[in-house]
């Protein structure tokens, strides 16, 4: 019992340093921008609001939004790896990989571009359908003839879809160029000009998940474990695999409809999480929503800062710090069963 | 032994045999390419009867315009780019001895990409266009040493190089994001319409361009024939017959990037062309090096001819750019290819 004593001691220690540095990164990205606002502004705008101020106003309207967004879409995503690595068993699944991202993506530009679909709320609804379209697709990759693509052969699946929707994408922007310069930053992901309108019909679809998936991490710890144990122990398999699979569509389409394709999150931080939590999914899971946040309003902030007074799109910058992980995890290998 | 030719200079660079089969296949390809050229030809936001057509390549001059200085060129780009993508592929599947190999996939287009970007983006304007297509082999070369080395690890497996290739693929679109957004909005649209791979607004200077550059080294590949026969015995078997492996593969590899970033440099990323055209070559023709290079050259201009007729007409006015359609068979196509080759292929 000792061991697990220390153990447990340990992972609080980490969840609480994981909680200041994600405190940190938000007051990070509430301070920093196009103007520099100092720590004691940003805490007088957020605690006694004064509408004479110009800082306040900045940090009450647009800095906060979009660090909230940031907070949202980071922890979404994340989560949503983290569910889709496990439920996959594979280290490279994520939902830009595997085409999730670029489906949402497809359909919400082709409604748009077709039936002028224009608020938000649709956008969302189509996001959901479009990541749903996609995901059976992959599972469907995953699983069919006897056990399915293998692990490396499910990314490529997935490259080749994620292709197929972008260049569709790509086909209709260039149809209407116009349309295509706003959406050019959207399309490669960007938490910035999100109003609190975007945020809040997406919210509780994403609240709910986050909460449904952190719930998940005790079944999913016996999954794990193996199938065949998790059906002798009396678990409902199917029902969880839908449930998390339901998760992952809300997750990964809601964060699109408001940020565009941020890529490589899902990816990255869940082996973070692993790394630091082990392999308990009721740690790696909360664990992993607060690292993705974490990150994600790290990389606003650097996106923000590094060609000020341009902006970089955030999808740059998590692809700047995705990719060389991504080709980590490809060299190390990903086995074939299991 | 009536069944099939030998064609063969004197010092025996040039040694092959051809099948009567393969000569008529060959020969039908080729009509179909001069078929989809003329039907390229008349088809557009102002169609040109077929039989004008002829006459005007002929010297009549009632459409001289539309047809010399807007279609003629288009079509001939389409012809040598997926020229120079379908041997690409060819050498490349051939090279890493996986049929999911693809200039594209592989991410040798996306080096290409940020070469083509910074020029644009830095160079234009100030430099002749005509270097243009050094920035793009340049780009392209780069990046193919930069995956092959990430992805060496006791040697390289062609399952690692591919994923290797899709992440610095990622990478390489990053970067061009990166310039795009910190640069003017008319620059970026123009390097947007690039990537995604269109003929748009091909011009004759662009032709003049790239059509060498394909057709020398299409020719250059069909020297190597014997070689590369010899190859695809396996290596060991292709040493012991004294064939200098690792110095064929660098050079066979450079063939293959120059051609690619040929290609991508003035029509951008016509996605997938490279790895369809040398499956259905290997379908069709027999397995000799060299009857696969023409057989890959003829296919993948068939390719690309056809999607652009359909990527102009099927939505006018508007002028779709052809790498959608690619994409829209190549990307199913490749699927297909995971799939029925999931057992079997080195991980």
């Amino acid at each position: 019992m000792m061991s697990f004593t220390t153990k447990a001691y340990i992972r609080w220690t980490v969840l609480a340093i994981s909680l200041a540095v994600f405190l940190l990164a938000a007051l990070a990205s509430l301070a920093f921008g196009k103007a520099s606002i100092s720590l004691a502004e940003v805490w007088g705008a957020l605690v006694h609001f004064d509408p004479e101020s110009t800082e306040h106003i900045i940090v009450r309207t647009s800095r906060l939004t979009r660090t909230l967004v940031a907070i949202t879409i980071g922890a979404s995503l994340a989560v949503a790896g983290t569910l889709m690595q496990a439920l996959t068993r594979n280290p490279m699944a994520a939902p830009d990989l595997f085409g999730v991202n670029a489906g949402a993506l497809f359909f919400i530009v082709f409604s748009a571009t077709f039936f002028s679909v224009e608020s938000l709320t649709n956008y969302m609804w189509i996001g959901f359908a479009g990541a749903f379209v996609a995901s059976v697709f992959v599972y469907f990759l995953g699983s069919i003839g006897e056990d399915g693509l293998s692990p490396i052969r499910l990314v490529l699946a997935g490259a080749a879809i994620s292709a197929l929707f972008i260049s569709f994408t790509q086909g209709m922007l260039v149809l209407d160029e116009q349309r295509m310069q706003s959406v050019l930053f959207w399309l490669s992901g960007s938490v910035a000009g999100r109003n609190m309108d975007m945020l809040l019909p997406v919210l509780p679809f994403v609240v709910i998940s986050l909460i449904i998936a952190f719930l998940m991490g005790k079944p999913l710890n016996i999954l794990m474990s193996g199938e065949d144990v998790a059906k002798n122990l009396g678990q409902n398999t199917l029902l969880l695999k839908l449930l998390a699979g339901a998760v992952i569509v809300l997750l990964a389409g809601g964060s699109v409809a408001i940020a565009g394709s941020i890529g490589f999150l899902g990816l990255v931080v869940p082996h973070i999480a692993r790394g630091i939590a082990g392999p308990n999914y009721q740690w790696v899971l909360p664990l992993s929503g607060l690292l993705g946040a974490t990150l994600l309003l790290l990389s606003d902030v650097a996106a923000r800062l590094i060609i000020a007074p341009q902006e970089m799109p955030i999808g740059v910058m998590t692809a700047l710090f995705g990719t060389p992980f991504f080709i980590y995890v490809a060299r190390k290998g990903v086995k074939k069963s299991d | 032994m009536t069944d099939h030719f030998t064609i063969r200079n004197k010092s025996n660079a040039v040694s092959m045999q051809i099948h009567k089969r393969s000569l008529f296949i060959l020969t039908g390809l080729a009509l179909a390419v001069v078929a989809a050229f003329l039907v390229s030809l008349s088809a557009g936001s102002s169609y040109i009867p077929l039989g004008t057509v002829v006459q005007e390549v002929f010297g009549e001059s009632e459409h001289a315009f539309v047809l010399n200085e807007l279609r003629m060129p288009r079509v001939w780009l389409a012809v040598f780019v997926g020229a120079g993508l379908g041997v690409s592929g060819l050498i490349l599947q051939g090279m890493i001895r996986n049929p999911l190999g693809s200039p594209d996939i592989v991410g040798v287009t996306g080096g290409a990409s940020v070469g083509t970007v910074l020029f644009i983006v830095y160079l234009m304007g100030e430099v002749s266009i005509q270097w243009l297509p050094v920035a793009s082999v340049t780009g392209a070369g780069l990046i193919t040493v930069l995956i092959y080395l990430l992805s060496w690890k006791n040697g390289v497996t062609p399952m690692r190089l591919i994923l290797v290739g899709i992440g610095v693929s990622a990478l390489a679109n990053a970067v061009v994001t990166m310039f795009m957004v910190s640069s003017e909005s008319a620059v970026a649209s123009k390097v947007y319409l690039w990537m995604t791979g269109s003929l748009y607004g091909a011009n004759w200077q662009e032709v003049k361009i790239v059509a060498p550059v394909v057709v020398a080294l299409v020719i250059v590949s069909l020297f190597f024939t014997g070689v590369v026969n010899v190859k695809q015995l396996g290596d060991d078997v292709a040493r012991g017959m004294g064939v200098r492996v690792q110095f064929f593969r660098v050079i066979l590899l450079a063939l293959s990037v120059g051609l690619a970033g040929a290609a991508v440099a003035f029509a951008g990323g016509i996605a997938f062309v490279g790895l369809i055209a040398p499956h259905i070559a290997r379908q069709v023709l027999e397995r000799s090096f060299g009857i696969l290079v023409l057989g890959s050259s003829l296919i993948g201009a068939l390719i690309v001819l056809l999607a652009d007729i359909i990527a102009r007409t099927a939505f006018l006015p508007s002028d779709v750019p052809v790498g959608v359609f690619t994409a829209g068979i190549g990307a199913p196509f490749f699927i297909f290819l995971l799939y029925r080759n999931r057992e079997g292929m080195s991980e």
